[in-house]
Order: C-alpha cells, then sequence, then structure tokens
C-alpha cells in the first residue's frame, strides 16, 4: 500500500518513537543488571516469593491474552466463519509476538536462561505440569511462526514458499489448537500442587478448566480490543475487505464472549460449591473474589450481550478491554495476590520497579514489533498478488 | 493438503502415545507408595531441644555453607523468626511465648525429605531424587533455575541463589547425603546434637520409637507424629510438647502426597492429544459439509432460475415465432389473394 508515501512524510521524533526510545534504553540498562548481577539485583523475589510479575504478568497473563491466534483460527477454519477471515492474520500476528514475549521474559525469569532446552534434551521430568507448559509453548510458538510466514513469505515475495506455507494451513490450525487446549489449562495445573499456598477461593482442582476457558474469553475480547486500536493507528493499512468486517467481527466475537463468559461464571460457582467455598466469601478475599468475579467477569458478560443486542459497537469496544482487565486480574490473583496468602504481610511480594520496568520494556518490544510488521507486510489487507488467491484455499 | 489426514493421525498417535508412556504418575490406581523399605529418617524431639544452635553451627560446616551473618554461639538470633535460605539449609526457631514448664520449646525447620517430594514431582529436569536410603538431593548439573519447586513445596524449604548471576543454584538440607550418608556417617545435625533432640535410624523404628516416648510421658507429648501422614508422609518426623500449630507448623496440609495432586491433570495430556483431532476435525467435516450443501444449493437453484428463464423465453419465442409465421401466412395469402385479383382484373379488362 502507500507505506513508502506516510513513512518519509513522517519524522522519526513522534510522541510514540520517544516514548519507546525511553523505555528501549531503560530496558536495556535493566537487561544488562539482570544478567551481571542475577535475579536478586533487580527483583524483590525472595525465597518465600519464588515467582513475581515475571511469571504473573509475562507468562500467565502473556499467554492468556495471546489466545486470540487460537481462537479466530478455530472460528474461520475449523467452524467455518469465513465472514471473520480478515482476523485471522491480525490475531495471529499477537499471538505470534505474545509467545514469543512470553519466552524471551522467561530468559529473564528463569535462573540459568541458557539451560532452557536442558528439559528437552537432557532429562525429561515428564512429571512435572512446567514440562508439559514447556514442550507446548515451545511447539506452539513453533506453529504460530509457520501460521504466520505466508505474510513475511509474500512480503518477501517468495512465492513458492508461501504457497507451500499456506497447504499447512489446517494442520496447523488444529495443532495448534491442541496445543493451546494443552498448556492453556496447564498455566493453571501449575497451581493444583500447591493448594497449602492458595486461596481455597481460587485453588480448585477444575483450575485448569478455569483458564482454559477464560484464555477463550481472553482470545475474543483481545482480537476485539486490538482491531479497535489498530483502526485508530493503521487504518491506513486496512483494505476494503477488513473495514467492512471489522465491524462484523466485533459483534460477534461480543456475542461469542457473552455466551463464554456466562459460561465460566457458572463453572466458577459450581466449583465453589463442589469445595464447599460459601462461607470464605464473606472475608476480605472473598470479597475480592466477588469483585473479580461480578465485577470484571460479570459486567463484562452483560455490557457484551447488550451490546451484541443492539449493535452498540462502542458498547462492545469498551467491554472487550473491561475483560482483558478482569483476564489479568484473575492471573494476578492466582499467582500473586491469593497466592502465599497465609504469610505474614512483612513477607509478601510487591514487585521492585525494575521488574516492572522489564515488563513494560517487553511490552514496548512487542509495539515496536507489531508496528513494524503491519506497516510492511499484508496483515491488515490482502496482498495483490494473493487476492482471492487464498480464499478460494481456506489459506491463511 | 501436503501431508495427508493419515499422516497427520500418525503423528498425534506417537505424540499421545509418549506422553502416555512417558511419566509416573499414578491417576485412578490405588497405589499407594509408603517410602522406600529400610529407608532411613531423623526424629526431632523438641521436648529435648534447648535451642543451643550446634546444629546449626554443625549443618554450616560439614556442607561448606558460608559463615552466618551472626556467630552460631549468639542466642539472641532465636528472638526473630526465621527460615531456611541459601546460607541455612536448616534452622531452629524458638516459641518462648508457649507456656512450658521447662522453658521456650523449639521448632526445627528443615527439609522434611518427604516420601513422594513435591520438589522432585514438580522438576521438569528431574533435578531432585529421592534415594533408598531416604534423602531428598538436588542436582545443581541440570537446574534451569524455574523456581516451580519452591512454589510447590507445602513446607517452603527450597531456596534460591538470587545474587548469583550465572551459577544460582537451589539450597536445601541434603540430609547430608553425599557428604556423610554414603559413608555411613550421620547427618552433622544429628551427631553434634548435645541433647539428642534428633534421633536418626530406619524410619520404621524411629515409629516405634516415637509411640514409646508418647506412651511412657503422655503428658509430655502430644500425641501425633508429625510427618507420618503430612503430605503423604515425611522421612523426617518430629514430636512436640504443644500443637504444631503453635510452633509454626502447618497441620492444614492433607495427607494427599504432591503428586497424586497434579497426576489428573498430567493424564487428561493423552486423552486431549487423542480426542480434539477427532472432536476438531469432526467439526470441519460438518461445517464443510455445510458449506458444500450451502453451494450446491445455491448452484442448483441458480440452475433451477437459468431453466426456467430458459422455458419462459424459448415459449415466448415460439409464441413470437408463431405470431411471425401467421403474419407471414397472412401476408402471403393477401399477396396471393391481392395478385390474383389483379390477374382477374386484368383479365377482364382484356376480355372486354
Amino acid at each position: 500500500m502507500s507505506q513508502e508515501a506516510t513513512t518519509a512524510n513522517r519524522s522519526f521524533i513522534t510522541p510514540f518513537n520517544i516514548i519507546a526510545s525511553i523505555i528501549v534504553l531503560i530496558g536495556l540498562f535493566l537487561t544488562v543488571r539482570r544478567f551481571s548481577g542475577g535475579l536478586g539485583a533487580v527483583t524483590n523475589l525472595s525465597d518465600n516469593n519464588a515467582w513475581g510479575i515475571w511469571i504473573g504478568f509475562d507468562l500467565l497473563t502473556g499467554v492468556a491474552l495471546a489466545a486470540g491466534g487460537y481462537v479466530t483460527a478455530a472460528a474461520v477454519y475449523i467452524f467455518g466463519m469465513k465472514k471473520y477471515h480478515s482476523a485471522v492474520r491480525p490475531a495471529v500476528l499477537t499471538g505470534f509476538l505474545g509467545y514469543a514475549l512470553v519466552v524471551l521474559a522467561l530468559h529473564y525469569d528463569v535462573g540459568r536462561p541458557w539451560r532452557l532446552p536442558y528439559p528437552f534434551v537432557v532429562q525429561q521430568g515428564t512429571t512435572s505440569v512446567l514440562f508439559e507448559v514447556a514442550a507446548c509453548v515451545a511447539l506452539y510458538l513453533t506453529v504460530l511462526f509457520l501460521e504466520f510466514s505466508p505474510a513475511a513469505l509474500e512480503w518477501l515475495g517468495l512465492k513458492r514458499a508461501r504457497n507451500l506455507a499456506v497447504k499447512f494451513t489446517l494442520v496447523l490450525v488444529v495443532f495448534g489448537i491442541i496445543l493451546s487446549t494443552l498448556h492453556q489449562s496447564s498455566l493453571g495445573a501449575l497451581f493444583l500442587i500447591a493448594p497449602s499456598k492458595l486461596h481455597p477461593l481460587w485453588y480448585s482442582s477444575f483450575i485448569p478448566i478455569y483458564f482454559f476457558v477464560s484464555s477463550i474469553i481472553a482470545g475474543l475480547s483481545m482480537v476485539i480490543f486490538e482491531s479497535t486500536l489498530s483502526y485508530r493507528f493503521f487504518s491506513s493499512k486496512m483494505d476494503e475487505t477488513h473495514l467492512k468486517e471489522k465491524d462484523d467481527i466485533a459483534l460477534g466475537f461480543g456475542k461469542a464472549a457473552a455466551y463464554v463468559i456466562a459460561g465460566y461464571i457458572a463453572i466458577q460457582i459450581m466449583g465453589l460449591g463442589a469445595d464447599n467455598d460459601w462461607h470464605l466469601l464473606g472475608s476480605l478475599y472473598g470479597l475480592w473474589y466477588l469483585v473479580e468475579l461480578f465485577g470484571f467477569f460479570g459486567v463484562s458478560c452483560l455490557l457484551y450481550a447488550i451490546g451484541a443486542r443492539e449493535k452498540n459497537l462502542k458498547l462492545i469496544r469498551w467491554t472487550a478491554a473491561w475483560t482483558v482487565l478482569g483476564v489479568i486480574m484473575n492471573r494476578f490473583n492466582v499467582s500473586l495476590i491469593a497466592f502465599n496468602w497465609q504469610l505474614p504481610s512483612s513477607d509478601r511480594y510487591f514487585p521492585s520497579w525494575m521488574e516492572i520496568g522489564i515488563s513494560v520494556f517487553l511490552v514496548t518490544l512487542g509495539l515496536i514489533a507489531f508496528r513494524f510488521i503491519v506497516t510492511r507486510m499484508p496483515i491488515l489487507y490482502e496482498h495483490p498478488d494473493y487476492r482471492d488467491a487464498h480464499r478460494a484455499k481456506g489459506g491463511s | 493438503m501436503a501431508i495427508s489426514r493419515r499422516k497427520f493421525l500418525g503423528w498425534l498417535t506417537a505424540t499421545g502415545l509418549s506422553s502416555a508412556f512417558g511419566k509416573t504418575a499414578h491417576a485412578g490406581t490405588t497405589k499407594h507408595f509408603e517410602g522406600h523399605p529400610d529407608s532411613l529418617g531423623v526424629l526431632y524431639d523438641n521436648t529435648k531441644c534447648i535451642g543451643c544452635r550446634t546444629c546449626e553451627a554443625a549443618c554450616n560446616r560439614v556442607n561448606d555453607l558460608p559463615p552466618p551473618d551472626r556467630p552460631f554461639d549468639d542466642l539472641s538470633v532465636l528472638d526473630k523468626k526465621r527460615r531456611t535460605d541459601a546460607k541455612k539449609y536448616m534452622i531452629i526457631n524458638k516459641y518462648d511465648h508457649i507456656r512450658n514448664p521447662k522453658g521456650p520449646l523449639h521448632a526445627r525447620i528443615g527439609c522434611n525429605h518427604c516420601l513422594e517430594p513435591a520438589c522432585a514431582s514438580s522438576c521438569f529436569v528431574r533435578a531432585y531424587t529421592k534415594t533408598k536410603e531416604g534423602a531428598v538431593t538436588y542436582d545443581s548439573s541440570v537446574c534451569v533455575g524455574c523456581r516451580y519447586c519452591m512454589i510447590a513445596c507445602p513446607f517452603n524449604i527450597p531456596t534460591f541463589e538470587y545474587d548469583s548471576a550465572f551459577t544460582p543454584r537451589i539450597r536445601k538440607c541434603t540430609m547430608c547425603y553425599d557428604t556423610r550418608l554414603v559413608k555411613g556417617e550421620l547427618p552433622g545435625c544429628v551427631e553434634e546434637c548435645p541433647t539428642e533432640s534428633f534421633t536418626f535410624g530406619r524410619r520404621e523404628d524411629l515409629f516405634k520409637i516415637a509411640h514409646e516416648r508418647i506412651r511412657r510421658y503422655p503428658r509430655r507429648y502430644l500425641d501425633h507424629i508429625y510427618g507420618e501422614n503430612e503430605m503423604g508422609g515425611t522421612s523426617w518426623l518430629y514430636l512436640s510438647g504443644v500443637a504444631f500449630k503453635k510452633i509454626g507448623m502447618r497441620e492444614d496440609l492433607g495427607v494427599t502426597p504432591a503428586p497424586a495432586l497434579t497426576a489428573s491433570a498430567l493424564a487428561s495430556v493423552p486423552m486431549v492429544v487423542g480426542t480434539w483431532p477427532l472432536l476438531l476435525m469432526g467439526i470441519y467435516a460438518v461445517s464443510k459439509r455445510k458449506e458444500k450443501i450451502a453451494t450446491e444449493e445455491k448452484e442448483q437453484a441458480l440452475a433451477d432460475t437459468i431453466a426456467q428463464a430458459k422455458a419462459e423465453a424459448d415459449l415466448k419465442i415460439s409464441e413470437a415465432w408463431q405470431k411471425a409465421e401467421k403474419e407471414k401466412e397472412k401476408a402471403v395469402e393477401t399477396a396471393v389473394r391481392k395478385a390474383l385479383e389483379e390477374a382477374a382484373e386484368t383479365e377482364n379488362e382484356e376480355s372486354s
């Protein structure tokens, strides 16, 4: 499209570039500090609080919010909802960047990142839920890379490679859904081993199912949320099909999200009943739990339903942001706020500014990469050379 | 598709099978592990402990740990509640608010060497080993430093070298396995305790000793051996004069061994791998078929419309044709009549 014209006319000094550059500089400084001084030099982690926001936000939340890829691919390719086709590429791209950042963040968090392949090549600890998470995340990152590759190959003009990559679409989609089911749920299952540390309102033997279902909610909402932002900043990159379909996507996904959230609230309540945790609802943690479940998910469910019924796109877009916040809150609650709840407050964890700095740095890297890609590759529009070609073949 | 469906399903089966046979969790069985036969353990009796910190000093020495911040004979350290850290594999905490005729009571905090350890179950590189002697050991040469063991341990025991940039390790009591146990020596703390608060021996024998003490001095002891069933049982056992929760030991851990907590979640992996392709391909087939039927119906409808239009057009054409024919005939007739009339006229003229 018209990227040459727009980039040439614009000066490099834009508010986004200035802020991003500052964040990247701070991030690089913190990176040096982290890898020369160890985790202790930058984090508030302790022997009681072994996992901080690099796990709670970067890993747990990052993976949940990157669920748009598999959710959209499933809707379009498996359930045959072709009218949402233009949402696939942005969702897959966000998923791919999200997972890439998750893996990058893990390099900061683990003690010896160069040993990250050890669980696969040196010794396999198959009794560990973390092994399953690691295997699935590694495989799924590969799947997302391959799913994303046609866009990059179209950009590079490698027709034959692109056509080959497109042929694997359906296999990759099925594989991606299986892997996502497994690791989205396993991230919750990580906490099954610590019933004595996680508050009973959040601990449940259903926690893997909660995580899986809420990842679908996160995926649907992120697609809406992200498409809103993309429209705001990259509408010049969108082709007619994309512009025509985007409102339909928001309505359809919003409606789907209303249903899924309703189901999620139902299974949460069933979980309360199964463990007989009703009496805990009266405590402060109970209040917090109710805020999460009804203040966020309940309100989201209602607003999505109203938005879909009245075709109120503005309401749906705001609800998507509210839902994303709800999912973030849930992951924070499970991994940080309701975890180690029995420790005295002096032993509790609060992130250092440097931990937050690294997380902000990584998100910024993601935004920069996203911007780089959508302004160059055919993500928000169809490449003229392949127009209709992939629609007919069902490729991405 | 470049890959046949059969090939694809074959791969999935292979993944499913390898994950099904690759684990040792016993979901859905009645198997109950009661520890390796003749495995060893330590019984700590807090009614004998005087809080002299000799054990802490011994632990520090035999494990070559860094020197403490304050010397081991400084007992004021006990005024604060402590926990294990990368420099201390075990500590003694003092509880002097508890009324006890013989002075304050103490608690030993250190690895309990679970029969089925959470750390070992949660480790994705199998850095932990439950030896047949009973010790839970750790191998730093494979450790990635993910610290999931610290999340998993119900006793909050493993500690991490947060200040090491390149070789951070988990640090915890190993029952002096490599340094002393394999040589037939007692763990450091056990050997140096001046009051014999620690008793080392076969776990089974320790139960007999503990029960005997409770039987003989029922007023001195709580009738509970901590570690007999907690988290499925531990190799370290504890006798106390007061309720364990009063000396910082959790009584709400339950008796389920840690691996059982995640076994069913792990067992569902091959099920998902096995059933999801069927489900997804089924949905795909249904949506594909729907699409096909829709296209066919559309084509049929189109064909019908065309046929109808054609028939109508044909009818119109034939009607028009007939009309034209008729008109032509009429025209011919008129022309013939006219010609005949003209001929008759000329004949009349000629004859007249």
